[in-house]
């Protein structure tokens, strides 16, 4: 077929790109070369809307060791220990086919991270789901939650936290954000720049089938009403050969063979083998018959855009074939030398003795395009003005188990249940808490981890939300006694190409970078996901942030259940009311408008870091920090995992109970502590001009305001516990 | 009225299972299999006691419910 | 006291129970699935995990691995067996243990702490221990034990029973059951019962930090018993 300029949009090429890559070859390019294009630019793989954006985020640090750029990034623990870590979406293959699409997502990730020389060792994920009552929603939930525990408990790696939201902004347009963490040696991380010449281009793995192809040009386009006809690039995930293909690439990387390392994901060996060779400034001739195929007469074209799962590329030192044949026989993978590295700068494809493509690599990576997006500046929200007697009219306990039994603070143990969260042996923190937690295997470290975001404070205000993300991430750290380190994030957004969105975009972005910048907790990978929406209707800006942090003993690890009776429990940060946006406010007043609270990012510092003096001081016995709910939900949530109550003190400031125990203002923890520790605790908040109120002291099993407000504990389990169950059993 | 039904993933989706059930049989010394592939049987007994009827009521539930047309395939194979 | 834990492909408890082993005292080596000897054993395992993905039948292409002819020989000259989640269902599939493994009621996936009580002291693996009930850890998709009427009456007649599912008293019944598991069985022995299978995971209880310390019960309680 000869290609032309509608070929090339079908392509999801925009004109002007198709002109582009004219003028660059100097020649039209042929229907192999025009599919390479159109994988390297779309958004997917080029990030060609985003990056202008993504260049202003912190990326440094001192224990930062590989920022983005890489299959994932790294960071230092100490002893020649390193965490690899990164967060993925697989949005719109999960809304095709939410099993395939979420196992795929999750196996994704993990690659990502063993191709780095880590073995996984927690997987989290974030899901966001459209409204509980949508007629979609209950299959989507159970295929994609059965797709992450199909993958993960098959590789044995715990599933160790995650989120779960609903919100029918999502109806149409799903989110499966999957996370990996991985540990390595400091001295064995892998790269996947290439280097030498003439070295062997070596392909492991699972065999090439027409899987997905195409599938990165569908990430990147919309929902339309042709959904159906993109079904068939729909991947099929293989756990079982991931499982191989690791243990297979980590008994590689004892010996010092490989040069570079890659794995195939989006656009698969087109993707991969242009990043090896661009990173390393090399050529890369590839001979296509030599790749092993499932399916009788593959075309070049679709060799080089499948996206088969499970499959990896490497550059190998001379001489070392045999020696890893050996190795992948005996996990009975196949494995292939289908090319060499080359001095041409070009990536140069052979099939039946013919070129079929020849392009120079910088045409693909460095010159691929980039868009500054028009985009339009959200205007902070007017704060609306509630009617106080509305509010002092509710009652207090009828409200709490509203909001505890609302879908999105629910507990979500039918979901987490479903994954394997305890093998390897090493999960100190189960799923349920502020973050999951790992022992670093065979020492007293533990690798904190928790996924968070709010997409509507991001909605509200993207500039506030995109900070609040950062600062929740932190506050989820902290609350565990972990310091943070460094985090990731899964962008997804709707359209780049409207100016809202792309507006919602640049915001968030920016208060990512303000707060994780001012907290020392800077990015070091991550994923955009544009088009997340359906005809015209994007969903709510979602940027999902996982954070990492480390615990230097992790008998120091702090959990939420409350501890012991007459235990006194203290509000660390200031509680000024702020009701907008929060799940009060929409779930009891129906109120969808005004400003999310404000983000001081002193006070979200200055709390944190005092919150871990007290706990490396071990004066705190447990801590949850405030966030969906206020005070009173945090408060209840710790009543429920420790059996246990609490009397309740009357606020003293001028604000009504209900927006003292509703409010969603920023940076606050709630704290136990013994009596005999209170003035201490009290001194080191002084010191540190840390606000705190005395919360009240834990009883037997009831939540006490006084005799017309309380509650047994048994009571709020269940308006807690019992949602998700029924609805999915139901 | 029994119809049965078979259902195969589609020609070009994996077959993890299949792939792996025929390196197991390779192992243990059937090693002239070119491939495996693994599908689903279904007999759904019902009370139409028209074949035709009865077999475009289970064309629909292939369609509905008991086929993932996404990644397979059906096929009625037998009404009796 | 040496023990042998078997790596199939797929297996992802091996290097737990390697580590659980060697915690109490145990001698233990890891073997390959396509090694045809076994080392010389006071005590063999069948690890979790998914060997060969659980495609076909959980446990049905490990049990026609090559080592596992070596196992079973093992198994009928009267060594110690134990199979654990994965490795009970690769010792149903070898029939070395009466019954199927279906899959969970729900037809999901359960990760959790359960209880079980010890039926029966008389064999290597719960003779001298001192509780009754032991708190241990579950994680699986086929664990809901199924046998013909006949089966479990020679199961029952020859006190086959390990352990049953139970709440932290001890009671048997239905509603501490997680998987529809007929009566409430979490495993169950060979007639002569030197081989244990069991749906449980001791080797994930081990230390205060994780989900309990009752499997540390169990292994303490083991190796005793083999000296």
């Amino acid at each position: 077929m000869i290609v032309n300029e509608k070929i090339a949009i079908d392509h999801g090429l925009k004109k002007d790109e198709y002109k582009k890559i004219c003028e660059l070859l100097k020649r039209t390019p042929n229907m192999t070369e025009l599919g390479i294009f159109s994988a390297m630019w779309n958004e997917h793989c080029s990030y060609k809307s985003s990056r202008l954006h993504l260049k202003k985020l912190p990326t440094k640090g001192k224990q930062v060791i590989q920022g983005p750029g890489e299959n994932a990034g790294v960071i230092d623990i100490g002893d020649n220990d390193a965490i690899v870590f990164k967060i993925e979406s697989h949005n719109h293959p999960s809304f095709i086919e939410p099993y395939q699409g979420a196992a795929t997502g999750v196996g994704g990730i993990m690659r990502d991270v063993f191709t780095m020389g880590a073995r996984p060792i927690a997987n989290l994920n974030s899901i966001h789901f459209g409204s509980s009552q949508h007629k979609k929603t209950k299959n989507l939930l159970r295929g994609v939650v059965h797709g992450i525990g199909g993958y993960g408990n098959c590789m044995g790696v715990p599933t160790i936290a995650g989120q779960t939201s609903f919100d029918s902004s999502y109806n149409g347009n799903i989110l499966v954000n999957a996370m990996t963490l991985g540990l390595v040696k400091k001295d064995k991380i892998f790269y996947s720049k290439a280097a030498g010449l003439n070295k062997p281009v070596i392909y492991v793995g699972s065999k090439t089938g027409r899987d997905g192809i195409h599938g990165a040009s569908m990430a990147s386009a919309s929902f339309d009403d042709k959904i159906e006809e993109k079904k068939p690039t729909v991947q099929v995930g293989d756990p079982f050969t991931e499982k191989l293909l690791l243990e297979a690439c980590l008994e590689l990387m004892e010996g010092d063979s490989i040069i570079a390392i890659q794995d195939m994901g989006a656009a698969g060996l087109t993707s991969s083998s242009i990043e090896m060779a661009s990173k390393g400034n090399l050529g890369i001739e590839i001979n296509l018959n030599k790749v092993p195929c499932r399916e009788t007469k593959m075309t070049p074209y679709e060799i080089m855009l499948s996206e088969s799962q499970e499959r990896m590329l490497i550059v190998l030192e001379n001489g070392k074939e045999e020696q890893a044949k050996k190795i992948f026989d005996k996990w009975n993978l196949d494995f292939a030398v289908i090319g060499k590295t080359t001095k041409s700068k070009k990536i140069e494809l052979f099939f039946d003795s013919e070129k079929v493509a020849d392009i120079p690599v910088n045409t693909l990576v460095e010159n691929s395009p980039m868009y500054d997006r028009k985009w339009k500046k959200a205007k902070l929200p007017k704060k609306n003005k509630i009617n106080k007697d509305d509010i002092n009219n509710l009652k207090i306990i009828q409200v709490l188990k509203k909001i505890l039994a609302n879908p999105n603070i629910c507990s979500k143990e039918w979901i987490w249940q479903q994954y394997d969260h305890t093998v390897m042996g090493d999960t100190i923190q189960k799923p349920g808490g502020d973050s999951g937690v790992v022992r670093v295997h065979g020492s007293n470290k533990a690798v904190a981890a928790s996924v968070d975001s709010s997409a509507v404070y991001c909605w509200a205000h993207p500039l506030t939300g995109g900070k609040q993300v950062v600062c929740e991430s932190f506050r989820n750290l902290v609350s565990v006694g972990a310091k943070p380190i460094a985090i990731t994030n899964c962008l997804n957004f709707g359209s780049p190409e409207n100016e809202e969105n792309m507006g919602e975009f640049v915001e968030c972005v920016q208060g990512i970078g303000e707060a994780s910048s001012y907290l020392k907790f800077p990015v070091v990978s991550g994923n955009v996901s544009f088009y997340n929406q359906t005809k015209d209707q994007g969903i709510k800006p979602t940027p999902s942030i996982g954070g990492v942090g480390l615990i230097n003993d992790y008998t120091k690890m702090i959990t939420m259940d409350f501890k012991e009776v007459d235990n006194v429990v203290l509000v660390i940060g200031k509680t000024e009311g702020h009701i907008d946006q929060s799940l009060f406010a929409r779930v009891i007043l129906d109120e969808k408008n005004g400003p999310p609270p404000e983000i001081n990012l002193f006070n979200e510092k200055n709390n944190g870091e005092t919150v871990l003096k007290l706990i490396d001081s071990n004066f705190i016995k447990s801590a949850h920090d405030i966030s969906l709910g206020g005070i009173i939900t945090a408060v209840s949530k710790m009543c429920i995992k420790g059996n246990k109550g609490i009397n309740l003190k009357k606020p003293k400031y001028l604000i009504s109970e209900i927006e003292y125990f509703f409010a969603e203002d920023q940076g606050r923890y709630i704290v136990e502590i013994s009596k005999k520790d209170q003035k201490k605790v009290i001194d080191i908040l002084n010191k540190n001009a840390v606000h705190y109120d005395d919360l009240g002291t834990i009883n037997e099993n009831m939540l006490f305001l006084n005799e017309k407000t309380k509650v047994t504990i048994d009571e709020l389990k269940g308006f807690n516990t019992k949602w998700l169950k029924e609805y999915m059993r139901n | 009225m029994k119809i049965s039904v078979i259902i195969t993933l589609k020609k070009d989706v994996l077959d993890p299972q299949g792939k792996v059930i025929h390196q197991a049989l390779d192992g243990m010394g059937f090693n002239d299999v070119n491939e495996v592939r693994q599908g689903k049987y279904f007999e759904i007994d019902t009370k139409e006691t028209d074949p035709q009827k009865a077999k475009n009521k289970v064309e629909e539930m292939c369609k509905k419910l008991l086929a993932n047309l996404v990644i397979e395939n059906y096929k009625i194979i037998d009404a009796q | 006291m040496r023990s042998a834990v078997i790596t199939f492909p797929g297996s992802n408890c091996d290097r737990d129970m390697d580590v659980a082993l060697k915690k109490f005292g145990f001698k233990n080596k890891m073997v390959w699935h396509q090694d045809v000897e076994l080392p010389k054993s006071d005590l063999v395992v069948l690890p979790g995990g998914f060997s060969y993905g659980d495609y076909l039948r959980c446990g049905s292409m490990a049990s026609k691995s090559k080592i596992m002819q070596s196992v079973i020989n093992f198994a009928n000259s009267g060594g110690l067996v134990m199979g654990i989640c994965n490795g009970f269902q690769i010792l149903v599939e070898t029939g070395l243990v009466p019954g199927v493994l279906l899959r969970n009621k729900y037809l999901e996936f359960i990760c959790k702490n359960v209880f079980v009580k010890i039926s029966d002291k008389d064999s290597a693996y719960f003779k001298n221990i001192k509780n009754d009930v032991l708190e241990l850890h579950i994680a699986h998709n086929e664990g809901n034990y199924f046998c013909t009427n006949d089966q479990l009456k020679e199961i029952e007649d020859n006190a086959q029973v390990a352990i049953n599912y139970c709440n932290n008293e001890g009671k048997i019944e239905k509603s501490f059951n997680p998987n529809g598991s007929i009566k409430n069985i979490a495993g169950i022995f060979n007639k002569e019962k030197n081989v244990l299978g069991m749906m449980p995971h001791p080797e994930r209880m081990i230390d205060s930090s994780l989900s309990g310390e009752d499997g540390s019960l169990f292994f303490k309680n083991l190796i005793n018993n083999i000296k």
